[in-house]
This record gives structure tokens, sequence and C-alpha cells, in this order.
């Protein structure tokens, strides 16, 4: 651990998902904060209202979901990194406002903590159900990433990920965690910003009457963004618009746009995905899993390579996109791919498209709080 | 042949996007033509810097004045333009973040946020343009429409009364709080000027014209017709807010309502964190 005066540069906490994410927002540089209370992620909400203003920034409680959304987007607009926190009944709110931040190219973070549902469901039970939704909720075409943490450490460089991202591509990133995470403490290392390598939005360089909003970097396909009150006049526009901003309902400048929206996330793909494997060189197995249900699935993978035999796991830590090289090295021995996911076979969907030319095999776990490891096993002894 | 910049307000505003979609006897741009010279007045007057101005709009025909304006801005979805306004106006207090949007947007669908933000007594102003009814979409009802009028989805009759949103506005709070029609120009201008330069919540209704989706509903076609009928009921008064009238048939009571310097939300947050934090902010 290396110290520099009286200030930590890294440290050893102990916590849960919800408070590393916090953390994280903070380091990254977090400024702005807009939520309403849900469980299971008030935690996450009631820490920023507190640590916050000790860091320069203001995080308020809205009305509801969708003035939290809109109010952050407006902020990031003003110049601040903004950040909002909600488990599915919220994020269902948000929706449309995800797109409005697409459309903008609003950089914004949402830390969704997944419950039980569908509907009001079961409020402090875990699920994965909204895997679908957090990448397809929003109406029109788009690209968006999501990332998927499996432990608070996870959740902690996710979140300083997940800022980074969203300021290099101005896109909405979701962190998407789960009710286990979001109650389970556990060791992590904390990083101070000196120690990370953080991302700030691209800033225009040429002078405000030759700035137009939405003329892209032609390298990365990213426009650098004016902020509010620097004197550019800039526009967050949510209609269909051309390179100024300026409301244009023509097939030539709707693809053009469209295309831009997805390459510029496609351009980066190698950048932003994450995935970690355990076993693969050998495994005749694979097994596919990811946030809290991983952990167990690497215990029960554990207790097989025990008895000989060859599984493995892939567990994806970007849902959104989705380090599809890394799966078809990781599957190159198997015969078999086993995908466990605690809904109805929501990234099973995924991964068979990816894998043309192997055995995918979808089982369920419909529970409301983690299995052991001895329930996966029962869950997936029938396809071995 | 080219535009030339001439007209005074033309430097507020994006030139090579004119003509305006706006309808001819449109309320809206007497509205935003008002607003530019409220801006005008004040940027002359030394008493704001049009560079830390945002203007935000929801959708609807008067969302769409945003998009003309040379101003930092945004064109919201539906609704949002309020909270929009709050989280920029908290992110960089130094900015003046005006919301102009219609009634549909700010007491239909952004009803739950309008309240809010006033009983919050946000740092923002709400300029609400009244135009009776859901223009864009074609004519349908509007929570202001007046009961009983025939529109495309009350094709038997309106059965609804409409908001009196000035009662409303007062009932919860805010520091500034008038209501005119287009038929007020002079007052409706240093109305503006008031609000944006006044700390906390300020809201001012503008009683517009529609002569496409709601004056031929009502049987005023004609856009002078509908602007003489505007200047019949639309009368100033020296009243409380909760006598103000909103009846088409009647009267619809303008002038100033609330004109009060109660502490804002910024001034109430940032002093609370510092009495807590000292210099630790």
């Amino acid at each position: 651990m290396e110290v520099r005066g009286d200030e930590y540069l890294a440290e050893i906490r102990f916590n849960n998902s919800n408070i590393a994410c916090g953390e994280a927002a903070i380091v990254a540089g977090l400024k702005f904060f807009a939520g309403y209370p849900i469980t299971p992620t008030s935690r996450l909400f009631e820490y920023l209202t507190e640590e916050l203003p000790k860091h320069g920034g203001i995080a308020i409680q809205c009305e509801d979901e969708i003035a939290s959304i809109n109010a952050i987007i407006g902020a990031s607009w003003a110049g601040a990194k903004s950040m909002t926190t909600t488990s599915g009944p919220g994020f269902s709110l948000m929706l449309e406002s995800i797109g409005f931040a697409i459309m903008t190219e609003t950089p914004i973070v949402i830390v969704y903590v997944m419950r039980t549902g569908p509907s009001t469901g079961y409020a402090t039970g875990t699920g994965q159900g909204d895997v679908m939704q957090a990448r397809w909720g929003s109406h029109g075409p788009y690209e968006l990433v999501v990332y998927a943490p499996s432990s608070a450490q996870e959740s902690f460089d996710l979140t300083i990920k997940a800022f980074n991202v969203s300021e290099l591509l101005r896109i909405p990133v979701i962190v998407l965690t789960d009710a286990i995470l979001a109650h389970t403490r556990e060791r992590y290392i904390w990083r101070d910003r000196s120690e990370l390598k953080i991302i700030d939005r691209k800033k225009p360089k040429v002078p405000p009457e030759k700035y137009k909003p939405f003329e892209p970097d032609p390298e990365d396909l990213v426009p650098p963004m004016a902020i509010y009150g620097e004197g550019y006049a800039t526009f967050a526009e949510s209609l269909v618009h051309d390179e100024r901003g300026y409301y244009e309902p023509t097939s030539e400048v709707y693809r053009k746009l469209i295309w831009r929206l997805h390459e510029k996330v496609w351009l980066k793909k190698k950048y932003i995905v994450e995935a970690d494997t355990y076993y693969v060189d050998d495994a005749e197995i694979l097994i596919v899993s990811y946030g809290s249900l991983a952990r167990v699935a690497l215990a029960y993978i554990r207790e097989m390579r025990r008895k000989g035999i060859k599984i493995g796991l892939f567990k994806p830590k970007s849902l959104w996109p989705l380090d599809d090289e890394k799966l078809r090295y990781a599957t190159r021995k198997a015969k078999k791919v086993i995908v466990v996911e605690m809904n109805n076979g929501q990234l099973y969907r995924e991964i068979d498209r990816l894998l043309k030319n192997k055995e995918v095999i979808f089982r369920p776990i419909f529970k409301v709080d983690l299995p052991t490891p001895d329930e996966f096993e029962e869950v997936v002894q029938e396809c071995l | 042949m080219s535009l030339e910049h001439k007209h005074p307000l033309d430097v507020f505003i994006k030139i090579d996007r004119l003509p305006h979609r706006f309808c001819p006897g449109c309320g809206v741009a007497t509205t935003l033509n008002i607003f530019l010279h409220a801006i005008k007045e004040l940027v002359d007057e030394g008493k704001l810097d049009p560079k830390k101005l945002v203007v935000v709009s929801g959708i609807g025909c008067t969302g769409r004045v945003s998009g003309y304006l040379k101003f930092d801005g945004a064109h919201t979805p539906h609704g949002r333009p309020i909270p929009f306004a709050m989280g920029v106006k908290l992110a960089n207090p130094e900015l003046k973040v005006v919301v102009i949007s219609g009634d549909g947007d700010i007491v239909g669908i952004g009803g739950n946020h309008l309240i809010h933000a006033a009983r919050r007594n946000m740092d923002i102003t709400v300029i609400m343009v009244n135009n009776f009814i859901y223009a864009m979409t074609g004519g349908q009802v509007a929570p202001t429409t007046p009961q009983k009028v025939y529109t495309t989805t009350t094709p038997y009759g309106n059965p609804e009364p409409p908001f009196n949103v000035v009662r409303l506005v007062a009932s919860i709070g805010a520091n500034y709080l008038a209501r005119w029609a287009i038929t007020h120009p002079f007052q409706l201008k240093n109305s503006i000027k008031k609000a944006i330069l006044r700390e906390g919540f300020s809201f001012i209704e503008v009683i517009s014209t529609c002569t496409e989706r709601f004056g031929r509903r009502v049987g005023i076609g004609d856009p002078v017709k509908l602007y003489n009928k505007l200047k019949a009921i639309a009368k100033i008064r020296k009243v409380s807010p909760f006598e103000a009238k909103y009846n088409w048939d009647e009267e619809i009571t303008c002038g100033e309502f609330i004109d009060e310097e109660k502490p804002g939300f910024i001034q109430m947050y940032f002093n609370m964190v510092k009495k807590e934090l000292g210099d630790r902010t």
C-alpha cells in the first residue's frame, strides 16, 4: 500500500456493492446525483446524499425516477459527471429518457440493482430478469453498454470503467448488479483517482461560431461536447437531427446519425468488453454465468473439478456488448455450453446466437435468493 | 434571397432555421417574440449574460421554441423539461434556466414535475404557453381545455373541468406567479424579466391562441377574431390567486399573483450543507 502524506492511494475496504459503486463514482469524479428511493439500491442513494457534498457535488431526491434521469441528463449537459441508481420498477420508468440520452449523446451512469420481478415482485429478493430490458428497453435502434459485476471489487472497478466509457463515447452506461451483491459485505481494494485512468469527455477545439454540437471527430465518431454556459449555444435535440443539432426528418440524415451512434460504440468494443474465464483450457463443458450467480457457479465447478470433470466457467462482466472473442476461445474444446441464469433465458439467446456451431443449453434458476452450489448442481446435472 | 441580419433580435435566433413552423395567428410565436425582447432588455441593462442562459422545452408546438434560439438549450422528451432544467441549474447554479413549454407538457404529462419544482422553490423560471389543446398531435383534449368543448378525443364534448393553473401553483407555493395573455405583450415582457432574475421558482402562464386546433373547435377559426376574444376575456385584476378565474365564456383573470423573495432551493441546500460540513465542502 502506497502512502502519500497522510492520504492513502489505495486501501482495503469492507462493504457491499452499493457502497463500492458509490465510492467508485466519487473517485471517477461524480458531481451530480439524483434518485428516487427503491429497494435494494437505497443504501447507495443514502451514501451519496451524505458523501457527495463533501466532494464538491450535489445529490438530491426527486419526485420519481423519470425526474431523476432527466435531471442527471440536464446536469451532464451543464458539465457534471452524473449518475442515478434504481431497480427494475424504477428503470422501467426511466426507459424513455435512456433514449433521450442516447439521441443527445449524453454521458450518464446508471447503477441498476436487479431484484425479483416482474412488477413489484419481491423487493428484497434477487433476480437476473432485467438483462434484456437494460439493453433493449427504450424505443428505437440504439447501442449502449451494460456491465455486470459479481463482487464488491468488480462493482468498484466496473463503475470506474462505466464512467470512463460514458465520457469517452457520450453514451449512457449501466452497471447491472443484483440484490445479493447489494447486501453482501466483503473485502475490496479502493483506489484513488491518481492510481486509475480517469477519462473526461472531449471539449471542442473550435471557437463557438464554428462549433456544431453533433459534428463527430472523424477519429472516433464522437462529437466533442461543449457544456452549457461556455458560450457555444449548444443544443440537446431529442428529434432526428443533423450535425448542427437541427431537426431534419430525412432518411439521409437519420441513417447517418443512427449508423454513427452504433459505430462509435463498435469502434471501441475491444476497450469496452470485460470477461473472466476459469478452467477453460481443457473444459469439455462450459458454464456461462454472471453476476452473483457466477460465484455459485464457480464453487460448483471447483467441486466438479475435484471429481475430475473437465468443466469451466465463462463469466462475462460486460453483458452488452459481450466479449465474443473470449467466449469462442473459452469454448474451443467444449462439447456443451450450459447457460445458467436466474431468468427465462435472456443472455442465453445472445450466447446461442454467438456460438452457432455449439450445443448451447439453457438452465433457469427461479429463486428469490441465491442458490447454493448443491442447488446449482441439481439444475445443471441432468445436462452433463 | 438571403436574409440580412437586420432585426435587433436576430442575434438570439438561428436565422438559418427560419421560417419557423408556427401557424399564422399562433400565439407561441408571439410569446417567443416577447421572450426575446425581455432577454434583449436584460442583456442591454447588464443584468443577464446570454452565454449563461439555458432555454429548455419539452414536446409540442411550444416545445419547438428552444430549437430556434441561439442559447444553450434542450428539446427534452414530452413532459420532462422541468427535471432537466433542475439538473442543469443544480449542476451549475451560475446559469439562468428557463423552461418554455406548452400546457400539455407542463400540467398534463409533466404535472408531477411542476408541483414538485414549485414545492421545492427550485431556482428556475417556467413559462407555460396555454393554447387550451394538444395542438401538434391534432387537437386532442388537454387538462386546460374548457368543459364541453368538442375535441378529436372528446367527440361528444369534454366532460372534465380544466385546471386553473394559477390556483394550482399558488396552492403549492412559488416566489413569482403571473398570468398574461398574448394580448398583454408589455406586461408579459416585464413579467419575464422579473421572473428570470428572481431566486426560487417563478411561473408565468401565457394564454395563447391556436386557431387551427382550438379556435375552429369553438367556432373562432379566424386569428383576428380569436385574438379579440382573448382580449375580451383576459382581464387584468389585482386579486388573490385563489380568486383568479379560468372561464372561457366569462373571464380568464390575468395579472401578478405572487411576488415574494423566499430563499430558493439552492440557497437552502448549500446553506444547510455548509452548516453541517463547514469547510469540508
